[in-house]
């Protein structure tokens, strides 16, 4: 769809495709314009504003394929009264449309480099599309390197796209837990742990990092300990968005508003902001 | 193939010590490969190994009582499994089980301790690097107790 920016605030009629469910607490809405003529066009690390009718709205990155613009793709952890709304969506049902918004990753950056994706929990949706547009061109990437960390088995996101990911030959594919039981045989502990055993040249990598702040504070300093330098760390960040258009303030960080600056920056631009306690 | 002297040397963990030194440790040390599903050591039994892992994958696992048996880490290629033969009262405080078919250089703990003992700067070397993969496993820890991906997130 073509963005029209005088109308950033009013949101398009989308109707559900489909909706499913990820795991006990995520679920994923497959969305297509009320015009299926028209086209939603986004970069990855954006993110859409959507309107539950008559509950609210909510800031969802998008998950889906930038080139697969005919599906608008979010998907969603039920935690408040907009996402339970969501949540109950189907098939047929309408819903509100904002976007896209906001800053994206910079996957051509990479090119020629070592890329690096460090994730953990539904942080692996806003980095999905990113993932997409290295894998669809791979060869312009040297090490790819995808390391995803959940809280048990039951909630990893996207299972099978990933055993798809780890059958690429030329893809590091990581996924660890932080607590299984004796069923689970694949790797328990942090996320962070994976980043030494991953083969790539820190000296000539961009890391592309997305999960809760405080698995991405650990991150960091694990990635600068090895050699990366900030500017080629990039975190998404998340904060209460409400216009989405740096208007209302409700975004703000420090000087710089996460719906407009944001949500990706590279950590150079939020080093100072990310060090200090409830900002 | 390599023997236990040349695995130990050009391994990170025993970088730095003198190849005296080396020649002690693997005076210590053997060979030894577990099947999937093996027990490498067993909860609440005596802790007279720590392995190096050459290959594979080893869970720690805690019996939770009635939430069953918890898998708190694995331990892979490259990686030191098992302390508490340092530590008194030499008691392995987890179950070790073979996660995949696994190899691994077994240092005997009490042989060990006994040359720590007598030669304080082997005693040393080896307390000074077990402290960093404690400090390391310690800081692991610390953020799954964050339980990061919970619902309050």
């Amino acid at each position: 769809m073509n963005k029209d920016s005088s109308n950033d605030m009013m949101p398009q009629k989308f109707y559900v495709d489909s909706n499913r469910e990820e795991t006990h607490d995520t679920f994923t809405l497959y969305l297509s314009p009320e015009d299926s003529s028209k086209k939603f066009h986004f970069e990855p690390g954006q993110f859409n504003m959507l309107y539950g009718f008559g509950v609210g709205e909510v800031p969802i990155s998008i998950s889906g394929d930038t080139s697969s613009p005919g599906t608008l793709i979010h998907t969603i952890r039920e935690v408040g009264a907009v996402t339970k709304a969501l949540c109950k969506l189907k098939q047929g049902d309408y819903v509100g449309v904002r976007g896209p918004f906001g800053s994206s990753w910079p996957v051509e950056k990479a090119f020629g480099k070592d890329v690096v994706v460090i994730t953990g929990g539904i942080g692996l949706a806003p980095l999905r599309p990113a993932i997409y547009q290295i894998l669809a061109q791979r060869n312009d990437f040297r090490h790819v390197v995808i390391l995803y960390g959940a809280r048990n088995p039951q909630d990893i996101l996207y299972r099978k796209m990933i055993v798809k990911w780890r059958a690429h030959l030329d893809l590091q594919v990581r996924v660890t837990v932080d607590q299984a039981d004796k069923e689970w045989y694949g790797t328990v502990g942090v996320v962070t742990k994976l980043i030494s055993k991953a083969r790539f040249d820190p000296g000539n990598t961009v890391a592309l990092v997305c999960g809760p702040e405080i698995m991405m504070r650990f991150t960091i300093k694990e990635l600068q300990k090895i050699g990366i330098e900030e500017e080629d760390i990039y975190v998404s960040m998340e904060r209460n968005m409400k216009c989405a258009i740096g208007f209302c303030g409700h975004c703000q960080y420090g000087p710089k508003f996460i719906c407009k600056d944001g949500p990706v920056f590279s950590f150079d631009q939020i080093r100072d902001l990310f060090r200090v306690r409830e900002i | 193939m390599k023997n236990i002297k040349e695995l130990l040397s050009e391994h990170e963990f025993f970088k730095g010590l003198s190849d005296e030194q080396i020649e002690i440790m693997a005076g210590c040390g053997s060979n030894v490969h577990f099947k999937k599903g093996e027990t490498v050591f067993q909860q609440g039994r005596e802790a007279n190994y720590f392995f190096v892992v050459r290959q594979g994958s080893v869970a720690l696992d805690i019996d939770g009582a009635e939430r069953g048996i918890i898998r708190i880490q694995t331990v892979e290629d490259g990686d030191i499994l098992g302390w508490s033969w340092l530590i008194p009262p030499h008691i392995w405080n987890f179950t070790a089980i073979a996660a995949e078919d696994t190899s691994t250089t077994a240092l005997d703990g009490k042989c060990l301790r006994e040359k720590c003992e007598k030669d304080h700067e082997l005693g040393y070397a080896l307390l000074k690097r077990f402290s960093t993969v404690l400090a390391k496993r310690l800081e692991w820890t610390r953020i799954q107790l964050l339980d990061v991906y919970g619902a309050h997130t």
